[in-house]
């Protein structure tokens, strides 16, 4: 999808795509290797994508990019009609808070606070994620306990234990809950299911397409292992797109 | 803050180990304004060492050393004053009382000092405290003596026992009054002052030991028996200085001038507050030593948080990158650990103000009964609240170090977590 290419600081016209990436060169500094380089990556809205590739194909720095960590110094990243290279670090990290969900592939609770405490993370730092969370349930609490139910985690002996003692499927889950949290318009996953074992990695999958559909989140989902490749949409395997692969093995 | 919240709860988490620096964080402050109240409290009773009492009389010599002698017991006079200047300094219009006291003789190491019952009723100490017995009354019959609340402990001494006397300060065989011996008529609480260590008797008593006696030795064939000068005529000489009462403060410095230029024999009168306070200064080296002392051991309070902050830090980096994910800014960060550096300081300044004000109204009566030092319970004042915002700022300096070393951090690892 790559139509409307225009000038530099505005949006590709008619462009309603989620994820659109041009000419991009990425190196972590000026006199290092390209590790990253995309002419063009589009990603629709409402696409559940899956990004392949091995490690050391750029996945992360991607993931960066897109979550805005990381900025481009050539060519350009738009993330929801913004183009985030141009913006600054508090604007960028304002975005990140207000738009995108994200799912590590392990450890991503905050051990000392609840599990509902974790799921409402996000809306101690985005007063648009809290209000969007707010118009589907009467308190923030109603909505982490709605998502936690419909992520099959609504027992209520894992609401009075600590969550490091929840299992590592049970942690993930309510990782997934977190980065729903407020319906954000991007769910970016890194390997989320790397430590599930066959069964759970792909009923671990379905409710989280379920729920993206239901909250009409995009998902872009990386990861090296292909044999999730059929649940989605469509794939990308990164290493075939990324320019800086066939020079340098870098990244990763 | 959205960050005050999980910064509160973050420790609640690691609570024994924030229990514990608080904990060190109360004692050092416990011991700063423990130091500081009572240096406070020592001046201001060393200051109160002798009050109500406007000036002090005493053969010509410099003002630290009459204090010293007249109140502190500590050294001799230089002379003495004729009985006869004392009666007129008492006829002076604008003294209101006088007490005339006579120094010289010991007992067991502890001074004896003559003088009259009107001691008992205008010595004050401390705010306008006057001496208090703890048994017995003040001397009435010619061999009765009133014991200093730390004579009668030291010696075991009760009421009715008795007690011989020694001629001069040391307590030899040959010098003792042993003839006269004295009978424990009153105890004296305690008081904080030289008056615990002091052995009161009567003027007339100590005129009395000393009949028959010249050059510091008794003469031979001369001892009178000690029921015989019951008749005798015992009006002092001399005696050694004079406490005075003035009608009114203001009179203080024309009375004092009065005595300085006395025609009949040299005296010199001080105030006594200014020459406690002289005296004062010239150890208050020593007391702000101890205030210096205690204020590294708050700044051993604030490094031990450091510690326990800076070694939380790399087991926490992926809290923080779990955090910027959720959309905190390395700022949120940096306000994270100010605000468990702020928490910990502040509970450690509440818990320690909490401790010291416990450890006053436990030992006030010990200290009151033991040393004589009472310690009013206050508010904290000024100067103490000066040093608890001292404590407060430095320990948000000390906060900052792993504040910023975390805001570092999550700034070089983002979203990619390194264990």
């Amino acid at each position: 999808m790559s139509d409307g290419t225009t000038a530099n600081g505005q949006a590709p016209a008619g462009d309603a795509a989620v994820i659109h990436i041009r000419d991009l060169a990425f190196r972590w500094q000026p006199r290092d290797p390209v590790v990253l380089a995309l002419d063009e990556l589009v990603v629709e809205r409402g696409e559940q994508l899956f990004i392949e590739g091995p490690s050391g194909s750029g996945k992360s720095t991607l993931l960066g990019l897109l979550a805005g960590v990381s900025v481009a110094r050539q060519g350009e990243v738009w993330v929801l009609e913004q183009r985030l290279d141009a913006m600054g670090a508090a604007a960028r990290d304002h975005f990140r808070a207000h738009h995108i969900g994200y799912i590590f592939q392990m450890f991503n609770l905050i051990p000392y606070l609840s599990m509902v405490d974790n799921v409402t993370l996000p809306c101690r730092f985005s007063t648009r994620r809290r209000q969007q969370a707010l118009q589907r349930s009467p308190s923030l609490e109603a909505e982490a306990l709605r998502l936690l139910r419909h992520l099959d985690m609504d027992e209520p002996a894992f609401h009075r234990r600590p969550v490091t003692a929840l299992s590592v499927g049970q942690q993930q889950r309510v990782a997934a809950a977190r980065a729903l949290m407020g319906s954000p318009e991007l769910l970016i996953a890194d390997e989320p299911t790397s430590a599930l074992d066959g069964d759970r990695r792909e009923s671990f999958l379905r409710l989280l397409f379920d729920e993206c559909r239901a909250s009409g989140s995009t998902l872009v989902f990386v990861s090296h292992d292909r044999s999730l490749e059929g649940l989605f949409q469509r794939t990308i395997r990164l290493a075939g797109i990324n320019g800086a692969v066939t020079t340098s093995a870098a990244g990763g | 803050m959205a960050v005050l919240g999980l910064a509160w709860k973050s420790l609640v988490n690691r609570r024994a180990t924030a229990a514990l620096t608080v904990f060190s964080i109360a004692l050092s402050v416990t011991l700063l304004v423990g130091v500081d109240r009572l240096r406070h409290e020592a001046r201001a009773s060393f200051a109160n060492t002798i009050s109500g009492t406007d000036l002090i009389v005493g053969a010509r010599s410099g003002g630290i050393q009459l204090l010293l002698y007249s109140v502190f017991r500590i050294g001799s006079p230089t002379n003495n004053i004729a009985w006869a200047s004392y009666r007129d300094l008492a006829e002076h219009p604008r003294v209101a009382w006088t007490v005339p006291i006579s120094l010289g003789d010991s007992h067991r190491g502890y001074r004896v000092m003559g003088t009259t019952t009107a001691y008992f009723q205008h010595y004050r100490y401390g705010r306008d405290r006057a001496l208090a017995f703890a048994a017995g009354d003040p001397f009435d019959d010619l061999y009765d003596a009133v014991l200093g609340a730390q004579v009668a402990r030291q010696l075991g001494y009760r009421l009715g026992d008795e007690l011989v006397v020694a001629h001069g300060a040391a307590d030899v065989d040959f010098t003792r009054h042993e003839d006269k011996p004295f009978r424990v008529a009153g105890i004296l609480e305690a008081t904080g002052t030289p008056v615990d260590h002091t052995v009161h008797v009567s003027l007339q008593a100590i005129e009395a030991i000393h009949v028959g006696w010249q050059g510091g030795a008794p003469m031979p064939g001369f001892e009178v028996p000690a029921e015989r000068l019951r008749t005798m005529d015992l009006t002092p000489d001399e005696i050694t200085a004079v406490l005075v009462g003035l009608t009114s403060r203001m009179a203080a410095f024309q009375v004092q001038r009065h005595v300085n230029d006395y025609p009949a024999e040299p005296l010199t009168a001080i105030l006594p507050g200014v020459a406690l306070s002289e005296l004062w200064n010239l150890m208050a080296v020593a007391e702000n030593a101890l205030l210096v002392v205690a204020a590294f051991v708050v700044v051993v309070g604030l490094v031990g948080m450091l510690t326990a902050l800076l070694a939380s830090l790399n087991e926490r980096r992926r809290e923080m990158a779990i955090l910027r994910s959720v959309g905190a800014r390395p700022v949120h960060v940096f306000a994270l650990i100010m605000g468990e550096a702020g928490v910990l300081t502040l509970s450690g300044i509440g818990l320690g103000l909490a401790l010291l004000y416990g450890l006053v109204l436990a030992a006030r009566a010990v200290m009151a009964q033991h040393l004589g030092l009472h310690i009013a319970v206050t508010a904290p004042g000024g100067g103490e609240l000066v040093l608890l915002g001292a404590v407060a700022m430095a320990g948000f300096v000390v906060g900052a170090i792993p504040a910023y070393r975390a805001y570092r951090l999550s700034l070089a690892d983002g979203l990619s977590i390194r264990v």
